[in-house]
This record gives structure tokens, sequence and C-alpha cells, in this order.
């Protein structure tokens, strides 16, 4: 597996697309620490575009990266290595190289401009991780969509669906449920949709951290309300665990009983 | 070595492989035959373990090749469609499959026997059909293994590699080596072929050697034998089945 995913990642890095999204971050945080140089407004700044484009992009170029690498994974799959290898190597190379850019991009300008306080350097670490697990989950959810569609253009729009699925519509039919079942008692409801959610799940992590009720929005507030932060804190990685193994999981068993 | 055990294949609604056994053990050039879309490539992509078979079992050595992998390593395999990475030159491909599979290789001999020292250091997206056939071929025979599986190894060949080709399957099952081969170029079948398989609709219709299949479609060659069967595929069905047990008998 190793020396797939080295050549994975080998390919990945000199990829121009990959390079762009690093600069595209390291722009961005580098602009947001000149133009407004509180912390904690850079990392409230950065969260809604981390939650908004980690997704997107982890779905698009995952489905991209899949279907461009399709001659290399059929090569690969008549030599004597197994699919679990072939497909753990080329997924992690892919996963690797969007987290390195996410890493560099938003950390080289903080740490270099120096404006990171103790305090916040934490929610500074928390912000970076939750852009890594949405990484990490859409990316993977990219390619179980790419496995189970065999038609390029297919696979585009399932992906781009699932994005504005997650991003925007979740929310949406979300409030539409909490307005029709307003007289209910809504919290585990609320729980329970929130955990449904990666996207959420994330949001409510960082702003958990950062203490700005305003922000918390109802699913926050229910969240902090039931649990307390920490407890809160601790179901959401939980949650996030799920969310990323059970994936990984179901992607090892596709890729195991599909024909090439 | 390979022993297929009545496996059945269906994509969706298309029934590719129906009920298939054979036994390739002894040493020698096995043809299968058959028109198109008769289940040829599914079945070696079956024995490959690219594609997995609804029913009924693959053994290598007497080992079910399910979930397995290292059984690969026996098996030099061209595929039908020579597909490769496209940003890569072919020695790029030459070395990242050593550094996968070993280094314990021959490939300078194929790069001289099918002319491709101007073309190593080009990328496969600008190489022509035939040459991409050639890297093809060179990386499957670049490997000292027992049996080799090659799905129309002709295609796109000039005729100097052809007949290099033809030169090498012999030496290689000289060698001992077990060799099967899909074409559809009949004379190199004659040629080459120690026993032939032939598929059609997904079932064996016949396997066994060349000589008693001219014979018994009363034929005077291959392609006129293939063709009866094909011309006369439902009455001639059973009288071939009988014909098949007397082999077997």
């Amino acid at each position: 597996m190793l020396k797939i995913f080295k050549y994975s990642l080998l390919d990945m890095i000199r990829n121009r697309w990959i390079f762009s999204y690093m600069l595209f971050f390291l722009l961005i945080t580098t602009g947001m620490v000149i133009l407004n140089g509180h912390p904690t407004k850079v990392i409230i700044s950065l969260t809604n575009i981390i939650l908004a484009l980690t997704p997107l992009v982890g779905l698009l170029f995952g489905v991209m990266y899949y279907y461009n690498s399709k001659e290399f994974i059929e090569l690969l799959l008549t030599q004597p290595v197994s699919r679990r290898s072939v497909f753990s190597g080329i997924y992690f190379g892919l996963c690797t190289s969007l987290c390195l850019s996410l890493i560099v991009g938003i950390a080289l300008p903080l740490v270099i401009s120096g404006i990171l306080t103790t305090a916040t350097i934490k929610s500074f670490c928390i912000l970076i991780a939750m852009g890594l697990a949405l990484t990490i989950i859409f990316s993977l959810m990219a390619f179980l969509i790419a496995l189970k569609f065999n038609n390029k253009i297919v696979g585009f729009g399932v992906a781009l669906f699932a994005w504005f699925f997650f991003a925007i519509l979740y929310d949406g039919v979300f409030l539409i449920l909490l307005y029709i079942f307003k007289d209910y008692p809504l919290e585990n409801m609320t729980l329970a949709m929130t955990l449904l959610n990666p996207v959420d799940l994330a949001r409510i992590m960082v702003i958990l951290n950062l203490d700005i009720s305003a922000m918390m929005g109802y699913t926050g507030a229910v969240l902090q309300k039931l649990l307390g932060s920490q407890i809160g804190a601790l179901l959401i990685v939980a949650a996030l665990a799920l969310w990323i193994s059970v994936p990984y999981w179901r992607f090892l068993r596709l890729s195991k009983i599909k024909d090439f | 070595m390979i022993k297929v055990q009545n496996i059945h294949k269906q994509f969706k609604t298309n029934k590719v492989l129906r009920d298939i056994s054979i036994d390739f053990g002894a040493p020698g050039i096995t043809s299968v035959l058959g028109p198109n879309g008769s289940g040829k490539t599914t079945l070696l992509k079956c024995i490959l373990g690219l594609i997995i078979p609804n029913k009924g079992d693959i053994l290598f050595d007497g080992v079910s090749i399910k979930n397995k992998h290292l059984y690969r390593n026996q098996i030099g395999h061209l595929p039908q469609i020579a597909r490769f990475p496209e940003n890569l030159t072919p020695t790029q491909i030459i070395h990242m499959i050593k550094d996968l599979r070993g280094n314990n290789t021959s490939e300078d001999k194929y790069i001289e026997m099918f002319n491709l020292k101007g073309e190593l250091h080009k990328k496969m997206n600008t190489l022509s059909g035939g040459n991409k056939q050639k890297v093809n071929l060179l990386l499957t025979l670049m490997y000292d293994t027992p049996i080799i599986i090659l799905d129309e190894p002709s295609t796109g060949l000039d005729p100097v590699a052809l007949l290099n080709l033809k030169k090498e399957l012999i030496w290689q099952r000289n060698q001992g080596k077990q060799i099967i081969v899909t074409t559809h170029i009949m004379p190199l079948v004659e040629e080459i072929a120690d026993r032939i398989v032939f598929l059609l609709d997904g079932k064996i219709y016949y396997d066994g050697s060349l000589e008693s299949l001219i014979s018994q479609r009363k034929s005077k060659n291959l392609e006129h034998a293939i063709a009866s069967i094909l011309q006369n595929k439902a009455p001639i069905e059973v009288e071939l089945e009988n014909n098949l047990k007397i082999n077997y008998a």
C-alpha cells in the first residue's frame, strides 16, 4: 500500500489544482490577517470559508481524481497487489495532499504574522482539525460516489448534489422541520439531525470552543444546553469518527466486489 | 494450475458466462475463441480477479482465488485495451511496475524485440496504438511467469512485431509455460494453438484439439470450421455435445 500511496501522493503534489487550492487559502488567510488583525474574527471568517469549501473541493476533486486514475487503478489491479492496498493507497494519496494544502495554506500566514495568542491557538487548532475532518469525510464520499457510478457525468452530478445537500439544503430542511414541529419538544430530534450532517458538526465544534453564543444557532445551543461544552465536543468527535470509519469500511467493501 | 468451476457471470440482465468449467492443466497454448461478446474477456478477467463471478469458483493450484492477490505473481496478463496513466512515459511505467513487483525482469529483450527504444521517453498519450500495444506486451512478458494470459495480443501490431510475438509465444511454450490467448486471427491460432476452447453466448461449445475440431466440422481449415459452427448454431448443438462426450470419453 505504501508504494501506491507514494505514487499517488507524488502525482497529486505535482497537480496544479492542488497547488491552486493551497494558494487560495494562503491568499485568503493572509488577506484576512492584514485587513482584520483580530485573531478571533479571522478564525470566524475562516470557519465559514472552510465549512463551505473543504466539502466542495473534497467531493469534486475526489471524483475527478478517481475518474482520472481509472487507468492507473486498472493497471495496478492486474498486478499482485490486493484491492485494499490499491484503493487505500490512492485514497490516502489524494486525502493527504488535500490536507497538506489546507494546513500549509492556513497555518503559514497565521503563524508567520504571529497574531495567534495562547488563548486563540486552541480554537485555531480545532478549526484546522475540523477542516481536515471534512476533507477526509468528503473525499471519501467522493470515492464512494465514483466507485458506484461508472459514468463520469453522473458521478460529478451526484457529487455536486451531495455538496449542495450537506452544505445548503440540509439546514433549510432542518429549519422547516423545526418550524412545523415547533409545538413539540425538539431537543432530541435536533441532536440527531446535527449528528447526521458532518458540516454542522464541524461548525458547532468550532463555535462551541469560541464560545460565541450569538453564532451558535439553535443546534449549537441545544447541544450546549443538553450536554455542556465538553461532553458535546466529545460527542461531536465520536460522530465525526463514525462519519469516517463507516464510509471507509463501505469503500473497502465496495472496491472489493466491483468488476473492472 | 488454473481450474475454472461452473462460473456464472451476469451484468445487469446480460448473462455473459453461463456455467463455464475449464481445466487449464497441462502446459501449452490454449486459444479461447468466439465471436464478439461471447464472454472471452470476461472469462479471462474472472481468472485475474478483475471481475467477480456471481456463482462458481476458480482454483489456482487447488486454492480458491477469492480475495487473494499473490497468485497473480504467477501470471503475466495482457489486457485487451492498453490503458496506462497518460502522462507517464514507458520507462516510468516499467519502473513503477518493477517497484511493485520486483526487479527480476528482462525488459531489454522485449524493447529490442518490439523495437521500442525510440519510444521509451515519450509520454503514453503521444504513442500510437500499435506502440502502446507493444509496451503492453513488454510489461506482460518481462516477468518470467509460468502462466501468460493474452487478450487479443495481435491488435494493432505490424507484421514484423506479430511475427516476433508468434516466435516468442512458441519459445515460451517450449519453456513449459501455459499460455492462454484470445484472438480473431485464425491463421495465428492454426499456427500456435495446442488446444481450442470455443465460446458462444457464454457457453463452451467446443473444447479440444484443433485437428479434431476441423475433422468434426468436415472443414478444410479452422476458419471454415468456426464459420460452420456459427452458421448452424442451433441444430448442431446437440451433435456437438455428443461429440464432446466422445472427446472426453
